[in-house]
Order: structure tokens, then sequence, then C-alpha cells
């Protein structure tokens, strides 16, 4: 193997192609997040600190993090539970739905906001149902959450459902065939074979959440302190002039996703070290 | 890759079921109904009520209405800027996709996965603080922007700026549905043309690209339903000037704003039609490219 790699391979293009990679990489993604990072470097601790532990910005963190936390454990019950439906049954309409699951990838987000604004507000189809027992989504932080589970829907879905497809399904007849019940059966056999991508999916969910502007900013109604998401205080800043302000909160949501994005390589390296170690050597 | 194939053949055929459905593995026929329906439900609640809420509000006033909102001089700018955003973002991202998904699956190097990982990175960064980059870099007290306002470029408040955020954020949308493919099929074919005396382009153009033809138009719809549609990066470095620098996705907040609601939904309405139509799109791409990737396995 090491010396059929070793090899000279006839397929030419490399250096073109890994060239043009490197250097639009460098220009579009590297270069700018680099500005970030040196600009922040120009504050000073004091007013880098005074900035991000503000009362109104911990305020946005609060109802960020937590819609995005909550929503992301919601998309985890109701995805896995899609998933499930969509792998493990035939129903009329099944290929509709399954198409239509990825609609968050393809609805502009400024659009998804509008639409569930129209829908959860006083006058709205489901608002008009909710306002008499007192609940109140539109202009809230729970508006904020469906806003938040709308768009991480998705991600949990799609990490889980090829995972189940592929589930050895004489596994399960094995285990029934010993006596295990249904539900003994999904959660001993099916559940610790697709937790892995579970996790993935609420990962992926979560920071999705966490950085999502254009969906939520309709239906928050963004009073301060109390609806108003940190990507939100960002471009509030900016309108402002206040640059090092808006650069410092960047900074804490840019670290947030980086954890998240180290997160969920660790998830996957954990659930496959095999896969990954090939993946870096060939 | 072959998910479909596995999720298609799993329901077994008629007759097994009703013979075996007494000692079968699956739930009962009772909690079977009971987890489609919530499933559906939520489905309902969450996807299909609010695309046919766009479409109640913005149909709510009539036709003239709707119409006379999607003729809007503004708002034809705005489509155009769109429009022209589109065609610069689409075609660079996709030719990255295709040098990327080139260098990472024919050759072996050391830092591939780290590579990897740095193009999916766009993906996990807020589009607000994307949009904050671009100004940071290129705005007037920015790290860069000095030099090109002395040299007569405007690039924040303007369209290179939009384009910039618009392509950071659709980043790496080809490159990853064309690299699984492209490395499920290894490189036997194209080093059978070349030896057989045919010249890289062409072997690239004959051989490569109809090989992971689906996958790649796949990639184009995602990249283009993202391109249209960004809002957050394209906010923060557009400065909302009014027929100039308005796509058409901030025409809609601006609307929206201005409490002209049937004029908003109206335009919102367009989009979701946009959207489920790349749906449809999508769809059909992602059989082609899971059949293409199983005929390789």
């Amino acid at each position: 193997m090491s010396t059929a790699r070793k090899r000279k391979s006839v397929v030419p293009g490399f250096k073109l192609s890994f060239g043009f990679t490197l250097l639009y990489l460098s220009l579009i993604v590297l270069l700018p997040l680099m500005a970030l990072i040196v600009k922040t470097a120009g504050l000073s601790w004091q007013g880098f600190w005074d900035t991000v532990t503000d009362a109104q910005v911990m305020a946005s963190y609060r109802l960020s993090f937590g819609s995005a936390l909550i929503a992301a454990l919601v998309n985890v019950v109701f995805g896995l539970l899609m998933a499930w439906v969509l792998v493990r049954y035939d129903f009329p309409g099944r290929a509709l739905v399954d198409g239509l699951i990825d609609l968050p990838f393809a609805l502009p987000t400024a659009i998804a906001g509008l639409a569930l604004t129209a829908l959860y507000s006083q006058q709205g189809w489901i608002g008009r149902w909710l306002e008499p027992l007192g609940i109140q989504v539109a202009f809230t932080p729970l508006g904020v959450i469906v806003a938040m589970i709308f768009v991480g829907f998705p991600f949990v879905v799609r990490s889980v459902q090829p995972v189940l497809a592929e589930l050895d399904k004489s596994l399960e007849e094995a285990a029934s065939s010993l006596g295990a019940s249904p539900l003994q059966n999904f959660l001993h056999v099916a559940l610790p074979t697709v937790r892995p991508a579970l996790l993935t999916g609420f990962a992926m969910a979560f920071a999705r959440g966490i950085g999502e502007y254009g969906s939520v900013i309709f239906i928050a109604g963004n009073i301060p302190f109390v609806s108003e998401i940190s990507p939100l205080l960002i471009v509030t800043k900016l309108e402002q002039f206040d640059y090092a302000g808006a650069t410092a909160i960047a900074l804490v949501l840019l670290l947030a996703s980086f954890l998240m994005l180290l997160l969920i390589n660790l998830i996957q390296y954990l659930a496959h070290p095999h896969l990954t170690e090939e993946a870096s050597r060939s | 890759m072959n998910t479909k194939a596995a999720a298609g053949s799993w329901s077994p055929p008629l007759a097994q079921t009703h013979v075996g459905s007494s000692r079968q593995v699956k739930p009962g026929a009772g909690s079977r109904y009971l987890l489609i329906t919530l499933a559906l439900s939520f489905f309902s609640l969450l996807f299909v009520l609010p695309l046919l809420s766009i479409f109640a509000e913005a149909l709510g006033k009539g036709w003239v209405l709707y119409l006379q909102a999607l003729k809007d001089g503004e708002t034809l700018a705005a489509l155009r800027l769109t429009l022209t955003i589109c065609i610069i973002a689409v075609p660079l991202n996709t030719l990255f996709g295709l040098a990327a998904a080139w260098a990472i699956c024919k050759f072996s190097f050391r830092g591939k996965r780290l590579l990897i990982s740095l193009i999916d990175l766009p993906l996990s960064v807020s589009p607000v603080v994307a949009g904050l980059i671009f100004v940071l870099l290129f705005g007037s007290h920015g790290w860069l922007g000095p030099w090109f306002i002395d040299h007569g470029m405007k690039i924040i408040f303007s369209v290179p700026g939009i384009a910039l955020a618009t392509i950071f954020i659709s980043f790496p949308l080809v490159a990853r549905e064309i690299i699984p493919l492209m490395e499920t099929q290894g490189k036997d074919e194209e080093e059978a043309a070349l030896i057989l005396g045919a010249s890289g382009f062409k072997t690239f153009w004959h051989v490569t690209l109809p090989n992971i033809r689906w996958a790649l138009l796949h990639g184009v719809i995602l990249c283009t339903a993202r391109v249209l549609g960004e809002f957050g990066a394209v906010s923060v470095v557009s400065g909302h000037i009014r027929g100039v620098t308005n796509t058409l996705p901030l025409q809609v907040e601006i609307l929206y704003n201005e409490y002209q609601f049937t004029a908003a939904y109206a335009l919102a309405s367009l989009f979701a039609l946009t959207s489920l139509f790349t749906l449809v799109l999508k769809f059909i791409f992602k059989r082609r490219t899971q059949a293409t990737a199983r005929s390789v396995a």
C-alpha cells in the first residue's frame, strides 16, 4: 500500500488546484477572520471585558444561548421522531415530507421569520388560538425559540436519518426474538447506535441557533433585556459606529461556534476513530 | 451515501408484513400511527402552516395589490442587484469547489483533514459576524479600507462588499457536495484516460465531470439558494441605500418595517415559490447523486 502511494501519480493539476484552493480560502475566509482577531487584540483587556460583560450583553447571551439550547433539545426529540418515521414507516406523502425537511436550507431566513411572525402574531392562524390561553409567542423569547427550532430541525433529521437507515435490522430481530419489547428494542439497540449522530445534530442545531439572525429578528420584537439576541447587538453597535463593541461581542460568538465545531469533530472521532484516521492518512 | 437506497428498501414486501405482523420487530399498528401523527403534526406546525400563511398574507388584499408590489421600481432594482451577486458568487464558489475537490480527492498530502475543516468553517460562523469581518477589513476604519478608499474603490456599502460577504457565507456549499462522491470514485478512471494519452483538461471534461455532474448540480443549487436569500451578512455590509445596495431580502425587511405588509409578503411569496422549486431540483439531484455513488460501490 505505502509503496503504491509513494508512486508518482499520473493525475495532473495538483499545484494548480491546491494553489487555487489555498489562495481562495485565504482571501475569502482566513484573512477576514484574522482581521477580527487582530482588531480585538487592539482593544484593551478592560475595555473588552467591560463590553462583553455589560448587563444588556449578558442578557442577550442568556437569550441566545438559552433559546438555542432549548430549541436544539426540542429538535433532538422531534428530529429523531421524524427520522424514525421517515425511515421505518411508509405513508402517503412520505417523499414530499422528506423533501420539505430541507426547507430551512432553501428558504431565506428573513422570509422564514416573516412567515413565523404571520403565523404566531395575535391575528395569526396559530397565535389567535394561543392568545386566549395567555400564551404569546410573537415578540417574546418564546418566538425566538420557535424560529431557532425552524432553522435547526433539518440538522438533526439529516444526521440521524442515514444512520437509522443503515441500522442492522437483524440486531433488532435477534433482540425481539429473545423477548425484547419494541420500546426496549428502541432504547437498547437503536438509540445507542444513533447516539453519536444525534449528538452531532444537536451540536449543529445549537451552533446554528446561536448565530441565527434573519429568522429571529422579525418574530423576536427585539426588546432590550427581554428578546434581544446577541447577533442583533452586534448590528446595533455597528450602526452606532461602535466598532470595538461589535468586534468584542463577535469574538465571543465566534469562540462559541469554534467550540461547537470542535465538539462535533470530537463526537465524530469518538464514534468512528478508525474512519477519521483513515481519512487523514489517505 | 446510499442512505436513500437503504431507506427505500427498508419496508418489506406487503405479503411479508401481513404474515409476519404478529411476530415482527416493528411496534404495533397503534404506536405506529401515533408516531406518524405526532411527527406530521410537528412538521405541519413548523413548516407547512408558515408557508401557507405567506401566501395568505400576500394575496389577502387581492391580485392587483400583489402584482403592483412586484412591479415597484425599488423592488426591481433590488432584484437586479440580487441576480448580479448571484452571477458573481455562484460561479466563483463552483470553481473553488471543483478545485478543492480535485486537490483533496485525487492527491494525498499532509493536513488534508485540517483543510477540509477550514473549508467547512464559514458554515459555523454567524452571518452577522461574517458581515462584520468584511467591515473590519474594508470599512473606512478597517485594515485595508483606507487604502482602497484612497484608490477610489468603495467596497463596504457597495456591490463588492455584498458579493464578498455572500461568497463567504456560501463558500463550502459546492465543495462539500462534490468531495464525498469524488472520494468514493477514486482516480482509476482518470488514470486510465491519462495513460491512454488524453490531456489533463480532456480527462477532467470527459471523465471526471460526467461522473460528478449530479453532485455538482446539487451543490450549485444549494449555493444559489443561499446566495439569493442571504440576509444577515448582507445586511451588515450593505448600508441599505435604496435602489442601490438593497438586495431583495433586504427590500422585504424595509417594506415590512414600513408597514407595507402586502408588498413584503408578496415578495416573500416569490421567495417561497423559488425555495419550493429549489427543493424539487435538490431532491432530483440528490437521488441521481446517490445512484451514481451506488454504481461505484
